[in-house]
């Protein structure tokens, strides 16, 4: 035991490939040749050179370095002032320039404008609904940076839209896909879109425990999926969208894809019905098809506190390019108003008439899928 | 007594609790100065530091059944309960503070129950009753209760008191029992574990999450007090000014610097915090910083009748007039290159809506 074998680790220091001989090898002997040693490497070298190999390196830089050294320019440096040699003029100029470029001919009070745009955002003088919505931001980069996705990439075509009141509280219920709910953020686009309107999601708790989707959530105009937010949103007037079927539609495997699970326990339509707003179904075709589910590791997302873990095709196996979501077509259609106003007021208190409304709901949705999977051509045509 | 005067309305012997406390005294000397209140009766276990003013102060521990002679002997007909202490650390731990407020008002409460002068009770309650969770609705109105009920620190206590409160309205149905719940009381002279926070040179705030505050100035909860001795409406109500400000536009019109930081180290870092005296970070002030909480202000309005004078911007916009920015350069230089444009009116369509939408 006590003579082990010591096995190196590296080249303890000496130059070569750790292959323990201490000469270096072919290639890096040729590259030493063909690269220019600076003079300047040469004197701190020579104290350490002890072996042969170290002369022998030597000698073999030393013709090329003799024949370069004297037509060599010295190396100098030069404090050059960054851009100092461009002057005020040219400066303004260019400024100038690239200002009319971006905001047109009436740059500066399109500048002036955005500035104090910043201005008032930096300051935090600005108005957030009770929920936390804020409307400006939606509006100016929540909504701008998801228009093209929606219009580009997953080209989506909208059915319907006179069936949203111009104003007024209204309940859309939507079926829920695609494994992370972007079907919501979509359906959020295309509803301001198409009609001006701004949809108040109903997010389930988890959106609101997790950090950043929290507060991106608050500031688009979502809040929390309780009966209580839902009959304040609704009686003051809002849109309000819901996916009754949560995480159960969300996370169901692609094999089950355009089937609808449970539609909660009815509690959005006991909402409408306190409210007496309608009931706008909408049915949504190709969100499923965006990251198709086909495994689930339900241990682990447990220990992770989360409902579900997806494996998709492409997820976890390219990392962050796997939540690239396919192109997939989409339609989006939104159905005949259901009206609860005809219903007495008591009526919420009915559960009959609550599951009757609930699988009214689910039965036009459902329907409506099976229509437009018949009518779409392919799943990303 | 240069408030009582000689007419027959000036005849109420009002007994305010907890004057020792900056708030509590000025409230007291507020109440005083009401037309109708012929004497204040300030009682607390240490005198207040600065002038009383007209009120008489008495020292007296509630804890202590002392308190039921003062009531009767100065035949006290409202009682005003603020002796309700939100931090431990003005007190000596959370024992002291847990037995100042819970068992300090059993007393008061059984003091109030067997004088049968009292005829109006009022509690100066708070929102932090409701606690702050993701589960959280965004507005709370007075029939709700909190989504996961507190296990300890001072929202339990006001759990608690208020709990007493209600076996008291049931005990003496004659009493008007008046409990206000009211925001975050903030202003230049208040401090309290979350104008601390916000007077430290440097913000750490919870990465990721942005709490939805409401704030009630110094000055409104004083004139609601007085609303509330001066008219006769039982009930409980939410106080607090309109509007909502989000924490980091809070932040943003203190210009102070943020560290965002996660939310466990944030919990560490107060606890130094707490040990240097510098500023109070109970885990539900955490919990408040972290997802923030709404009341809905309908009642007051509508039933008490009642009107704040500052608007939570307002209120929060007074409290940072009076100090010093730490930061600010962005908005500084942003300015600067707006004086070298020519001015425009921002009366874009984005700009002018979404505001004052309250419900």
């Amino acid at each position: 035991m006590g003579d082990a074998e010591i096995i190196p680790i590296g080249t303890r220091g000496r130059p070569g490939r750790g292959q323990g001989s201490g000469k270096p090898s072919a290639a890096s002997r040729n590259l030493a040749g063909a690269r220019r040693t600076p003079p300047a490497k040469k004197p701190p070298r020579e104290p350490v050179a002890e072996t042969a190999v170290e002369t022998a390196v030597e000698t073999a830089a030393e013709p090329l370095a003799t024949v370069e050294a004297p037509t060599r320019a010295p190396a100098y440096v030069e404090e050059r002032q960054p851009a100092g040699g461009i002057p005020a003029g040219d400066w303004l100029g260019a400024f100038q320039h690239a200002a009319r470029d971006l905001f047109g001919d009436q740059w500066e009070p399109q500048l002036a404008r955005f500035l104090a745009f910043l201005r008032r955002r930096v300051t935090g003088d600005y108005v957030v609904d009770e929920y936390g919505f804020d409307q400006e931001i939606t509006e100016r980069f929540f909504m701008a940076a998801l228009r093209p996705i929606a219009q580009k990439w997953f080209r989506i075509e909208v059915r319907g839209v006179e069936n949203i009141p111009t104003e007024g509280g209204a309940l859309v219920v939507s079926n829920h896909s695609g494994t992370i709910p972007v079907d919501g953020l979509m359906t959020c686009v295309s509803i301001h879109d198409h009609t001006g309107r701004f949809l108040r999601p109903l997010g389930a708790d988890l959106v609101f425990k997790t950090p950043l989707v929290s507060t991106l959530a608050r500031k688009g105009g979502t809040t929390l999926a309780c009966n209580e937010d839902a009959e304040r949103m609704l009686r003051g007037g809002e849109l309000v969208g819901v996916w009754p079927e949560g995480f159960k539609g969300i996370g169901k495997p692609y094999a089950e894809r355009y089937k609808l699970q449970r539609f909660g326990r009815g509690g959005f339509v006991s909402a409408a019905l306190r409210t007496q707003v309608p009931i706008i179904p909408l049915s949504v075709v190709g969100a499923e098809e965006i990251y198709p589910l086909v495994a689930n590791l339900p241990s682990l997302a447990r220990v992770l506190g989360l409902p579900y873990l997806p494996i998709t095709p492409l997820f976890p196996w390219l990392g962050p390019l796997g939540l690239v979501p396919l192109p997939s077509k989409w339609l989006l259609e939104f159905g005949e108003p259901i009206r609860t106003d005809e219903f007495d007021p008591g009526a919420a208190e009915d559960p009959m008439l609550v599951f009757n409304v609930t699988d009214e709901v689910r039965e036009t949705i459902q329907s409506t899928l099976y229509s437009l999977l018949m009518q779409r051509q392919s799943v990303f045509r | 007594m240069a408030s009582t005067s000689p007419g027959g309305s000036a005849s109420r012997v009002v007994l305010v609790t907890g004057v020792s406390r900056d708030l509590g005294r000025r409230s007291a000397r507020a109440i005083a100065n009401d037309p109708t209140v012929a004497r204040v009766i300030g009682v607390d276990v240490v005198p207040p530091r600065g002038d009383v003013g007209d009120v008489s102060f008495v020292r007296a521990d509630i804890r202590n059944p002392v308190i039921a002679k003062v009531i009767a002997k100065e035949n006290v007909d409202t009682v005003v309960h603020m002796s309700v202490i939100s931090t431990p650390g003005s007190t000596g731990g959370r024992g002291t503070m847990k037995e100042l407020n819970v068992i300090g008002t059993m007393q008061l409460l059984a003091a109030c129950q067997k004088a049968p002068s009292v005829q109006h009770l009022v509690v100066k309650s708070t929102t932090t009753m409701y606690g702050a969770s993701n589960r959280d609705p965004a507005m709370f109105t007075e029939d709700m209760e909190p989504r996961r009920g507190a296990r300890s620190g001072y929202a339990k206590d006001v759990w608690e008191i208020e709990g007493y409160v209600r076996g008291f309205a049931r005990r003496r149905p004659d009493v008007r029992v008046t409990t206000l719940r009211c925001a975050n009381v903030i202003g230049p002279h208040v401090v309290s574990p979350l104008t601390s926070y916000f007077r430290l040179p440097v913000i750490p705030t919870v990465l990721g999450y942005d709490a939805r505050l409401q704030f009630l100035h110094e000055q409104d909860l004083m004139d609601v007090l007085i609303h509330a001795v001066r008219t006769d409406l039982p009930g409980t109500f939410n106080v607090a000014g309109d509007g909502i400000l989000m924490l980091s536009q809070a932040l943003r019109r203190l210009k102070r610097p943020t560290v965002p930081m996660p939310g466990f180290a944030v919990g560490s870092l107060g606890m130094v915090l707490r040990r240097a005296r510098l500023a109070d970070f109970s885990p539900e002030q955490l919990g408040f910083l972290t997802y923030g909480r709404g009341v809905d202000t309908t009642r007051m309005r509508r039933e008490l009748g009642f009107e704040p004078a500052f608007s939570t911007a307002d209120a929060f916009d007074d409290f940072a007039s009076g100090l010093t920015p730490t930061g600010g350069r962005i908005e500084a230089l942003l300015t600067a290159a707006l004086d070298q444009l020519p001015p425009v009116e921002e009366t874009h369509a984005l700009t002018s809506v979404g505001g004052g939408r309250r419900g």
